[in-house]
């Protein structure tokens, strides 16, 4: 990955001054002191598509502008490859998956060369963080490797289907430590185990502030009827994310109080799947009025947050995740979510106060008209929620929890650990 | 008391005294140096779905998950009016639904405790006390589980002192929420007398700042978040300087 000037670095940390506080950005800079210098290698395997690129492409330009040696790499692979590791993805999720010798031999053969190619960096790396089960075998293709190795979980592996996460075990526990976005996703492993949850970037394209216009564009963009209200999920198709319930959700509510429902979605490069749930989707909403279900690029980010924008609810009816992005994107933008009752949606929709928990399409069903009803109290969930992920899941949070690892995996499995004179 | 605030950052004059001879006066006395923490979440690989379970664990967890979910907790994702204030209580109630239990727990107070294995051994008899009057062992849904943390802190020193408390006055809001962690609610448990560093810095002024000691020492911190905790601190220094100035 190409390192940004150090005038554009600059420039891009007064930005995140302006969003956060001088105090924030002044305590990452002394945080990242001890690791200025410190080559630092992030590996996943895709580059557009998913939170895990999101973060990673503003999480790395950070990462430099604190004087760390910062980069991304991802691994590629055939259709197999891609096949195999949506099935760890969904085992990793709790669901029953068979897969053929063939397909982990081809997982394997796929690490070996993407190691190969890759060796040099992976050697000389102070930290190696392997995002997912992807590019998990690396570690052991690396036998000449010196710096610390992370492998970063963003899955909820809660409750794994045994035969799949026995089989990923043998790759990740030589690892010298994991992170999982949650204590429940943590799994037994012979290494420390951190807790750290993603984060959002209030300055990308997905989150910055929007002119009136463009936010209104979307109105005739999509078709949408400025007279109604909005509700949306954006999400991957992707069955874990329960978008037929959300369909039942709105048909529900829709009887009661008049509404407009946006499913928006992408593909990600690693989703073999998603095609089949949109078609499934599309089958469920055929015929009713006011279902507006878009496939939109990649790099759509702008429209997708003027679509959250000119939302009255987001939605994020998930029946697993492993933390749900576009549930703090929603709340970054002022509004309630209602969210599924599970993994990292419970961290950040607090019932009651920043949304809605529920666990079946009539719950979502019944608090959407709840909040259309009572205008005061969408308006105030949302002030909240706005303020809570300020405080909480704003990638210069992430960033601290990330450097604080660092330092606290060079100094060993002690509690309390000084740096500089402290 | 914006012009009072105003003329206090200028560090020119404080009614009564001026800040040169204050410095000069104390020029004895160790100047406060500001620190700052960060935190990182460590999974201890212990849970509990039942009392029984939470019983046993409780005994056998590092003293350091003790220390994490009574004040780490701080430092990681938290509502502002928190209903219990450590997080055994909020399990108690939320994965149990024992509200007495969570009452209980609530009322444990860490700094009555002159070490984190007192402190362990309290929470164990609590519990097990409850134990003793239930017919059956409670249990939490099998998603409602706790789960035993303990923390890694990263503590740096951010080079800024202040050799006079009236210099910490315009410098308070902009306290990063790891330094008003480290030096308000870290040295509660760190320290042999059990308080803030604050309070512990102006005991060495000879009893000038002894009202002001107190009211910082009377702070409840447990139900406020960070960002709070900041704004409580700065306006007891605001008003015990703005009073000094009358």
């Amino acid at each position: 990955m190409k390192k940004p000037s150090s005038n554009s670095l600059q420039d891009m940390m007064a930005e995140y001054r302006a969003v956060t506080s001088s105090t924030v950005i002044h305590q990452l800079e002394q945080l990242a002191e001890p690791l200025k210098g410190a080559k630092v290698l992030h590996i996943n395997s895709t580059k557009q598509g998913g939170g895990v690129a999101e973060i990673l492409h503003k999480l790395i330009p950070l990462k430099q502008a604190m004087g760390i040696e910062a980069d991304w790499e991802i691994i590629t692979g055939n259709q197999e490859f891609y096949e195999c590791t949506k099935r760890f993805h969904n085992g990793l999720q709790g669901m029953q998956q068979a897969i053929t010798d063939k397909l982990l031999q081809n997982y394997e053969k796929i690490n070996r060369e993407n190691g190969e190619k890759l060796q040099a960096k992976l050697q000389e790396a102070d930290f190696v963080f392997i995002h997912d089960p992807q590019p998990a075998p690396l570690l052991q293709f690396t036998p000449e490797r010196q710096g610390k190795w992370i492998w970063r979980c963003h899955i909820d592996a809660s409750k794994p289907y045994r035969k799949i996460w026995k089989y990923l075990h043998q790759w990740v526990s030589p690892y010298d430590a994991s992170i999982f976005s949650l204590p429940e996703f943590a799994q037994p492993l012979p290494h420390p185990q951190y807790i750290i949850a993603p984060s959002i970037d209030p300055l990308s394209e997905k989150n910055c502030p929007l002119p009136e216009d463009e936010i209104k564009e979307v109105f005739s963009q999509f078709n949408l009827d400025p007279e109604l209200p909005i509700i949306t999920q954006v999400s991957r198709y992707d069955r874990f994310k329960d978008p037929l319930g959300v369909i039942e959700a709105f048909k529900m509510a829709s009887k009661l109080t008049p509404l407009q429902l946006v499913l928006a979605g992408g593909g990600a490069s690693d989703d073999p799947e998603g095609e089949a749930v949109l078609n499934e989707v599309k089958q469920a909403s055929n015929g009713a009025a006011n279902i507006h279900v878009l496939l939109l690029p990649a790099d759509a980010n702008r429209t997708i947050n003027a679509l959250q924008r000119a939302s009255d609810i987001i939605l994020q009816k998930s029946i697993r995740e492993g933390f749900g992005l576009t549930v703090s994107e929603g709340m970054w933008k002022g509004k309630p979510v209602i969210g599924g009752d599970t993994g990292g949606i419970r961290l950040q929709v607090i019932n009651h106060y920043t949304g809605f928990l529920v666990r079946t399409p009539e719950g979502a069903a019944l608090r959407t008209r709840y909040l259309l009803h009572r205008r005061d109290k969408l308006e105030e969930m949302g002030r909240r929620a706005k303020r809570f992920v300020g405080e909480n899941f704003l990638i210069t949070r992430h960033l601290r929890e990330y450097l604080t690892l660092m330092v606290g995996l060079t100094s060993g499995d002690v509690e309390r650990i000084s740096v500089g004179n402290a | 008391m914006v012009l009072f605030l105003q003329v206090m950052q200028t560090f020119n004059i404080i009614e009564g005294f001026t800040m040169q001879n204050a410095v000069a006066d104390e020029q004895k006395k160790t100047p406060f140096a500001v620190k700052d923490c960060a935190i990182i979440t460590i999974a201890t690989g212990t849970k509990a779905e039942n009392l029984k379970e939470f019983a046993a664990a409780l005994k056998e967890v590092p003293l350091g998950s003790i220390y994490h979910h009574f004040w780490g907790r701080l430092l990681r994702p938290l509502f502002d009016e928190p209903e219990y204030n450590n997080d055994f209580a909020s399990w108690a109630f939320r994965g149990l639904h024992d509200k007495p239990l969570a009452e209980q727990l609530s009322m444990v107070i860490p700094t009555d405790y002159k070490d984190l294995e007192c402190l362990r051994q309290e929470l164990v008899e609590v519990v097990e006390q409850r134990l003793d009057e239930y017919e059956f062992v409670p249990w939490s849904k099998a998603d409602q589980q706790f789960y035993f943390l303990k923390s890694q802190i990263v503590v740096f020193d951010t080079r800024v002192r202040f050799d006079h408390p009236a210099e910490l006055l315009p410098q308070i809001n902009s306290l990063s929420t790891g330094s008003i962690y480290y030096h308000f609610i870290d040295a509660r448990n760190r320290t042999e007398e059990r308080v803030d560093d604050f309070s512990s810095w102006l005991e060495g002024f000879g009893g000038q700042f002894n009202e002001l000691a107190q009211s910082l020492c009377a702070v409840d911190p447990y139900f406020s978040s960070l960002n709070e905790i900041r704004l409580i601190v700065s306006n007891i220094f605001h008003e015990f300087f703005e009073k000094e100035g009358e």
